[in-house]
């Protein structure tokens, strides 16, 4: 089987979970998770952020292959969890109560 | 102590010659009211209904529902490229024409003709009737007098508006005023890079209008949102617009946005940091006309400073145009007195690499995070305005617009109310208006 990841980004494997590739299923994973786990994705997404963006760009966005589409997947996870880790302290917006601001359209890749 | 000026007789809202009266909010909590403005302002203004892009080719359609006027419309793109919008209904006996599996849900997609899942009437991307099941059995049916219902379009700037006054209405363009002028060398052609968001938010549709018309709430509500020692420093400063301006039902305010790149990046989260890109959009302007550099009609303060041109473009459009060369747009289509949906899109030139796509969802994500904080607010809001408890409130020369918006629509509904023209429907009632000047 081919590797998950690009070469590099082992440190990634744990958090293959959140190679999700629409807003709504990172959203709610978000909301579904502790901070602890935020908190284990950050630390080991943050360091490598540049990196990240680095070996992607090179690539065309429109044809990525499946590995570096995990990896941009998981890019998206941790712009969404960066919110509650340097922001909020917590998974939701706070004050959001019971609100909902669903994201209905995005750019395909 | 005042860091911009404003112009004689000292204030921006009574230069716009607006009162500075105390502002009840009785438009936004009577369900009487809401019944009339759905004639008197949804029936009677040019609305917007989205853009050019959503229709990309011969025979692309999308519908949307709208509630306030209780119909669903039928946008299409003919065989010669012109935008048509019809009533979304069968002329047979009224059947609802294009939609999947529910009935209220909004639809997209293309076709060569629309055919109804009923009896199967056919309709050209024209609106005409094409083709009627059993043609003979109907007596003396002439087609010609049984296509789609059409409603009046006009198209600016890309962005597709509708009209339903069943009296002719002042052109579009003669709508919008110098506010169309301002923004007609805007590239908003460039920008198909689309995140869409919707809410449903439990609250007058003038209220959401109101949290995004001001950026005097950002520094406090927002205030989580920046590292602790720049949200003290930005609440000491407090929010002075850079410029506003009322034309006709419509307003605008210049803002500053001095964070696209910071002057000090120690400023900004770590995510932003590593990203270049954050609440004001990625830091670096893409290399097009007009979005490297703003065109003439924006940031008329002339302000180094500046970040952003919002338009509030009545009834229940907004444009913001973001200095970075990103711009977003919201709609609020009323459900209810006390409920709307609300629309919110990010526009950015589609990106090259990943860099800029990452950068760019970081902007989109931060926006949502903002607006999620603004419409719990808001539904607050609209539980303690209908205690009543206050009926008058003091409105600031920071809120201008909002000032602005409860008195135009205020006006649309005493004109119904009175059997007269609203005010801005006619080119004679805009003129008449500017002349009041």
């Amino acid at each position: 089987m081919a590797n998950p990841l690009p070469p590099g980004f082992e440190a990634l494997e744990p958090y293959l979970d959140w190679a999700l590739a629409s807003e709504p299923e990172r959203y709610a994973k978000r909301l579904a998770s502790t901070m602890e786990e935020l908190q284990s994705l950050y630390d080991a997404g943050m360091p490598l952020l540049e990196d990240i963006m680095a070996y992607l760009e090179k690539l065309p966005l429109d044809d990525l292959p499946e590995d570096a589409t995990h990896l941009l997947h998981i890019g998206y996870s941790l712009i969404n969890v960066a919110f509650p880790i340097e922001a909020w302290k917590q998974p939701q917006v706070p004050d959001s109560g019971a609100s909902t601001f669903d994201c209905i359209e995005a750019p395909k890749v | 102590m005042s860091l911009v000026s404003k112009p004689a007789p000292g204030s921006w809202t009574e230069h716009a010659t607006l009162d500075t009266d105390l502002v009840a909010f009785e438009d936004s909590i009577s369900p009487e009211h809401y019944e009339l403005e759905r004639e008197a302002i949804f029936r009677r203004t040019w609305l917007n209904v989205g853009r050019v892009e959503q229709l990309p080719r011969v025979g692309s359609y999308y519908t949307k529902e709208l509630d306030v006027l209780r119909t669903s419309i039928l946008v299409v793109r003919d065989r010669t490229n012109e935008v048509h919008v019809f009533h979304n209904m069968c002329r047979h006996r009224g059947n609802k024409l294009v939609w999947q599996e529910h009935p209220g849900d909004e639809v997209s997609g293309a076709c060569r003709q629309f055919v109804c899942k009923y009896h199967g009437w056919r309709y050209g991307l024209e609106g005409s009737l094409d083709f009627v099941q059993q043609e003979s059995e109907f007596f003396d049916l002439d087609k010609s007098k049984f296509g789609l219902v059409p409603i009046r379009c006009e198209v600016w700037a890309g962005f597709i508006f509708v009209n339903f006054d069943p009296e002719e209405p002042i052109p579009l363009r003669q709508y919008l005023g110098s506010f169309a002028d301002r923004l007609d060398d805007y590239p908003f052609h460039e920008l198909t890079a689309v995140y869409r968001y919707r809410a449903d938010i439990h609250a007058n549709w003038k209220l959401y209008i109101d949290a995004f018309a001001e950026f005097y709430h950002a520094p406090v509500l927002h205030a989580g949102q920046y590292e602790d020692d720049e949200a003290r420093m930005l609440q000491g400063i407090g929010y002075e617009g850079l410029h506003y301006e009322i034309e006709g039902p419509h307003g605008m305010q210049s803002s500053w946005g001095g964070m696209a790149p910071p002057k000090d990046p120690m400023m900004v989260k770590p995510i932003e940091r590593i990203l270049r890109s954050g609440n004001f959009g990625p830091w670096d302007r893409p290399d097009i006309k007009g979005l490297s550099s703003p065109p003439e009609g924006l940031n008329p303060a002339r302000h180094p400073a500046w970040g952003t041109d919002s338009f509030v473009l009545f009834p229940n459009f907004m444009i913001l145009i973001w200095a970075p060369g990103w711009y977003i747009t919201y709609h609020y289509w009323p459900t209810a007195y006390n409920r709307h949906t609300f629309i919110g899109a990010c526009y950015f030139v589609p990106p090259m690499n990943a860099r800029e796509r990452m950068r760019q969802e970081l902007a989109a994500v931060t926006f949502k995070e903002f607006a999620l904080q603004d419409c719990n607010t808001l539904e607050a809001t609209q539980t303690m305005l209908e205690s009543r408890a206050a009926a008058e409130f003091p409105i600031c020369d920071q809120e201008l617009m909002i000032r602005h918006l409860h008195r135009t629509a205020t006006e649309y509904v005493d004109a119904q109310r009175k059997g007269r023209k609203p005010p801005h429907a006619s080119a004679s009632g805009r003129l008449s208006m500017l002349g009041a000047r």
